[in-house]
């Protein structure tokens, strides 16, 4: 039998190419556990009762009537629930929020836990939980942005975010020869991922089993480790699966602390999973904004500076700022740049990281400033942005580590057919008479690594099993991972078992930031490549082998041989060689993450050119999105299928954030009106047609050995914008705020 | 939620015996079991209607009259050839209702007796009169689109969200209902109740009374050929209308021999105006005409400042409506059903 190597097999060649889904048959024949979908033996419902007022103190619960009901066995208040070790109002983790977890009587928005009840099924608890029947003394209601004092406060940690400034901005100010001065809002956003938070809490002694979708595995175990007070290797976290995550499952949250107290105090598993209408409380949110844009050119249209202050409510009891200001950072060459925060304190609860954080909300108003800018000084919007690109990041000098935004431009706009776009509004009206408009957005987002570690196994048949813990929230990670790691061994992806998602695993970094498949692939990587040197070094060591007395250096692994990259005829059997040497399996350990000093030398950050073609009904005022064409630069592309996939969501998000999402608040008892699918609107198959995106080449040897620069959430960005701008082109209606609606537009 | 008798009658009879006060008939489901999940509705008895053979027909008579059961599905009406070739707006009302799976579920009866969509009629812990007597109404300070801006009270500002009723009320149907005291015919326009100062009186329903059939008359199928429905919402599907409206005309040489125009989401229940309508007969089609018919319809709308757009966004509505029924009925229902962009996604549109 021939052992000729097949040709058309080269090193890396698993990256690039659109395998789909590993995970996808378990996922569409519900095979695949799902946190909510284990039901251990014994098990206990856990169901929380939510305050249905934003401010106050409850002042009567109905314990006697829940503990009277069938199947009801306990109910936990703050009056008799067990002690927890560690302080709900401590942050023992870097992602860490103070913690609702029945501390006292206190009402400090909306929706958040007043009390716990156990029950024998899910339907005996829920019921138990209605006849509560909480009373409440309520005092007066802060949830609009002007109804409390907005101020400033030391930037610093998690959700206090710094701002930036560089070049004189009064001068700035001074110089321009045009300025506009506009104020933008953004609506509050919940997270509603397709699977609500949950978790299966099971106590053995004092270690803790947990099953729970979590972005961020050895995090939340330390997290849970401090308010249980036992060490974090004593709790394991198996997440295997999870139904969308988007920032809101990095973080634990009260309820799932509040079952596992509850499974440690009945010495049975609990199980707790929030309603959809309980994910409007105490899972987090994207914090609404008002963000003032002061904008101004020279004579010849070059900017002479950006102010962008941001106001974004926060609780009344901790601090996550939207950091929408710092959208405007990077992106744009003014001569003098300054980015602010302030916030403003409402009976809401705690916002936190929601896909794009700040980059999100700050791109919605930073894109439409720009458009209303390039309107004053009479040039095309893309023509202005491209007169005003940064070749290095404003401020600093430094050069990017890599920028193919030029290129976004120009294939976004070909493929667009942006070219010949009236430069007035109201000029284009399609065949049935429906005003028709384009507009555009850029898109930027930074490119943060996190720290993460990988193990690489080569077994004696010379496959290899790869493990780390990291996250599949549906973005791919069970396929782009091992793709990465298939490809660090030489491997095909069906010689390589991946193992993700469980705590026990070597640590796989927080899947946030977009920075998932550069830091966890990054430590796959480098645990392959730990593998192959001491491969080389056994087999280069060896007169044995055919490979005796070649540098380590100047092999490759390819389809499971060793070859000297020279002379390929000098080749080894990766399972021949560890069978020479005795050996049963070979590790290799890799860790994923960036040198402070390479972070240093360039700025780095994924970038994008969106185009949008919205129709409005000239009487209705209804809008539709009929075309969005997306360009991303965003480094290496490892599967371009779930690349596209990413991409798509975020823009559809992007389609989301400017014309449905908004939580409305009743302005007396501060709840949330609209606090299900029925009222809290996000884009169906309708609302989106025409959807296209293209990924630009872009080679990065800065950004990290793979020269990933991570998809998931640039999507968004520039798309709100771009959504915005093209209902100004249709309508010639500048509406500063989002989402917009048909009420909006209407208006004379 | 609270714990419930459930029954399962085989025929009429034992369906109405089997009622008691605090029963509720269960449909499709759709909105019952949502409003028990959230403590809105809390029957001491469900009888589910599912197993009851003989309310499922669509039967057409000799006159060329229709008799839809109580139990056909929204789907199963709307995609029944004879019955959108003669009655199309309502077909298309139809399936600009809900999504496929819902419409699959939801029943014609079931959509009759549909609950209001009011944020506060679906919270149990704030104040609705139309849920409980005499508590108040938090809808009527609150910054709630779904708003009544027609024939509200004192009492109660909730709307029907229902698209279905409204090309019904624009036809006249009649709805067939059975009790024990035997069988009798409400006309759609008298079926649903204004507020008043009992807004937990929904309908002309009797107690233990269930809706059998929906009668839809051979004259109401001489409006098919100019019949639409249009749906105005910020969401292009799977939404309840912000405003909508039902047009329908008899034509003859170009010029309305008789137009009916009912408008959806702006009261309790569909409205109607004889007045409105009146103006219609005897003119050509005409914009200017359509925007007098479209004020005439909405006289009297009152609605506080924040929603004063949606008085002009339901003549608009209105107008438009009378202006696609003018210009015919498609031969083929739109992709996008009711919708202002109902031609646009070509055959198939997911909605």
């Amino acid at each position: 039998m021939s052992d000729t190597l097949s040709p058309e097999i080269r090193f890396g060649s698993n990256s690039g190419q659109p395998a789909t889904r590993r995970d996808g048959l378990a996922k569409v024949t519900g095979v695949a556990t799902f946190a909510a979908d284990n039901t251990p033996e014994g098990l206990l419902h856990a169901v929380y009762a939510p305050a249905k007022i934003a401010r106050g103190r409850v002042s009567h619960l109905d314990v006697a009537a829940a503990e009277a009901h069938p199947g009801v066995t306990h109910v936990i208040t703050p009056q008799n629930r067990p002690e927890l070790q560690g302080d709900p109002s401590g942050k023992p983790t870097m992602f860490s929020f103070r913690t609702e977890v029945l501390q006292d009587d206190t009402v400090r928005y909306a929706g958040q836990p007043i009390a716990l009840v156990l029950g024998e099924t899910l339907e005996a608890a829920t019921e138990g939980a209605r006849l509560l029947a909480p009373q409440y003394e309520v005092d007066p209601v802060r949830v609009a942005l002007d109804d409390n004092t907005a101020r400033g406060f030391d930037p610093g940690g998690f959700g206090l975010p710094g701002g930036a400034s560089h070049g004189d901005v009064e001068a700035g100010h001074a110089v321009a020869a045009r300025s506009i001065d506009v104020s933008y809002e953004t609506a509050a956003q919940y997270h509603n991922a397709m699977e609500t938070h949950a978790i299966v809490a099971q106590w053995d002694g004092d270690r803790l089993m947990l099953d729970m979708p979590s972005q961020a595995l050895k995090v939340s175990c330390a997290g849970f480790a401090y308010f249980f007070g036992i060490p974090p290797e004593n709790v394991t976290l198996r997440s295997p699966y999870i139904g969308g995550g988007f920032g809101s499952k990095a973080i634990p949250t009260g309820p799932q602390v509040l079952a596992i107290l509850a499974a440690r105090m009945t010495q049975r598993p609990v199980k707790l999973m929030f309603t959809r209408q309980q994910m409007f409380g105490p899972a987090g949110h994207r914090g609404a904004t008002r963000q003032r844009l002061r904008l101004g050119v020279d004579e010849n249209a070059a900017l002479t500076v950006i102010d962008h202050e941001g106001l974004a409510e926060t609780s009344t009891f901790d601090d996550f700022v939207e950091p929408a200001a710092n959208a405007s950072h990077d992106l744009y060459a003014a001569g003098a740049l300054r980015a602010s925060h302030r916030l403003v304190r409402l009976d809401v609860g705690t916002p936190g990281p929601m896909r794009a954080p700040g980059e999100a909300s700050g791109s919605a108003a930073l894109e439409c400033a720009m458009d209303e800018m390039a309107e004053a000084a009479g040039m095309d919007p893309l023509e202005f942005r491209l007169h005003n690109y940064a070749e290095t990041q404003p401020g600093t000098g430094r050069p990017y580590s890599s920028k193919a935004l030029r290129e976004c431009y120009a294939e976004g706009a070909a493929r667009f057919g942006w070219e010949g776009r009236p430069l007035e509004p109201r000029q284009m009206r399609d065949a049935d008479g429906l005003m028709t408009g384009w507009g555009m957005g850029t898109a930027l987002f930074p490119c943060p690594m996190f720290a993460a570690e990988a193990r690489a196994t080569l077994r004696p048949d010379g496959t290899a099993l790869f493990e780390t813990s990291a996250v599949d929230m549906g973005q791919g990670a069970w396929t782009v991972l091992a793709q990465i790691a298939a490809d660090s061994l030489g491997l095909t992806l069906d010689q390589v078992e991946f193992r993700a998602g469980h705590s026990a695993l070597p640590d796989g970094g927080v899947a946030g930031g977009s920075a998932h498949t550069a830091t966890a692939g990054g430590a796959l990587h480098a645990a392959g490549g730990d593998v192959l040197r001491q491969l080389g070094e056994l087999a280069t060591a060896d007169p044995q082998s055919p490979l005796y007395g070649a540098g380590n250096s100047s092999l490759v692994a390819r389809h499971g041989w060793l070859l000297l990259e020279e002379d390929e005829s000098r080749r080894e059997r990766f399972a021949d060689i560890l069978a020479r040497a005795g050996k049963t399996e070979m590790i290799g350990t890799g860790h994923g993450g960036r040198a402070p000093e390479a972070a240093g030398r360039h700025a780095m950050n994924s970038h994008g050119a969106v185009f949008a073609e919205v129709k409005v009904d000239p009487d209705l005022r209804q809008v539709r999105v009929t075309r969005l064409v997306g360009a991303f630069a965003a480094g290496r592309i490892i599967n371009p299928r779930l690349t596209e996939s990413q991409l798509m969501g975020g823009m559809i998000w992007g389609t989301s954030f400017a014309l449905h999402e908004a939580a409305r608040h009743d302005r007396r008892s501060g709840r949330i009106v609209n606090a299900d699918f029925a009222g809290y609107h996000v884009p169906v198959n309708a609302d989106v047609s025409g959807l296209e995106v293209i990924t630009v080449h872009e080679d990065d040897p800065y950004v990290n050995a793979l020269g990933i620069k991570g998809v998931g959430e640039i999507g968004i960005v520039g798309t709100v914008g771009a959504i915005g701008n093209a209902i100004w082109h249709a309508t010639g209606k500048r509406v500063r705020h989002f989402p917009i609606r048909i009420a909006d537009l209407l208006a004379p | 939620m609270k714990q419930f008798d459930y029954v399962q009658p085989k025929t009429m009879d034992e369906a109405l015996a089997s009622w008691e006060p605090g029963a509720s008939w269960l449909g499709g489901g759709t909105n019952l079991v949502d409003l028990m999940k959230l403590g809105v509705a809390q029957p001491q008895r469900v009888i589910d209607l599912t197993r009851i053979s003989d309310l499922g027909e669509i039967t057409f008579q000799q006159n060329g009259s229709v008799r839809i059961g109580a139990m056909v599905s929204n789907a199963d009406l709307a995609r029944h050839a004879g019955f959108a070739q003669h009655f199309p707006m309502v077909a298309e009302a139809l399936l600009s209702g809900a999504s496929g799976q819902l419409r699959n579920m939801a029943t014609v009866a079931g959509n009759l007796m549909q609950r209001t969509r009011c944020a506060y009629f679906q919270e149990e812990t704030a104040a609705c009169n139309r849920r409980t007597p005499g508590a108040g109404c938090d809808a009527r300070d609150s910054d709630e689109e779904a708003r009544a801006l027609l024939g509200a009270s004192p009492a109660c500002v909730a709307t029907n969200p229902s698209d279905f009723c409204v090309p019904l009320a624009a036809l006249e149907a009649q709805v067939e209902v059975r009790g024990v005291n035997g069988t009798r015919q409400i006309p759609i326009a008298e079926f649903h109740l204004l507020p008043g100062d009992h807004p937990e009186r929904e309908t002309a329903l009797e107690q233990g009374e269930l809706i059998v059939a929906l009668h839809l008359s051979a004259e109401a199928a001489r409006f098919a050929r100019h019949a639409r429905y249009l749906k105005v919402r910020d969401r292009t599907s799977f939404a309840f209308a912000t405003t909508a409206a039902a047009a329908a005309l008899q034509m003859e040489d170009g010029i309305i021999v008789e137009g009916r125009l009912a408008l959806g989401a702006v009261a309790a229940r569909p409205w109607r105006v004889a007045e409105a309508e009146a103006l219609l007969v005897g003119q050509a089609p005409d914009a200017a005409l359509f925007a007098r018919v479209a004020e005439a319809a909405m006289a009297g709308a009152e609605a506080p400042v924040h929603l004063e757009w949606k008085i002009d966004l339901a003549r608009r509505t209105a107008a438009r409506a009378l202006a696609m029924a003018a210009a015919g009925t498609p031969a083929r229902l739109p992709a996008l059903p009711a919708s202002p962009f109902g031609q646009q996604n070509g055959d198939l549109a997911h909605v």
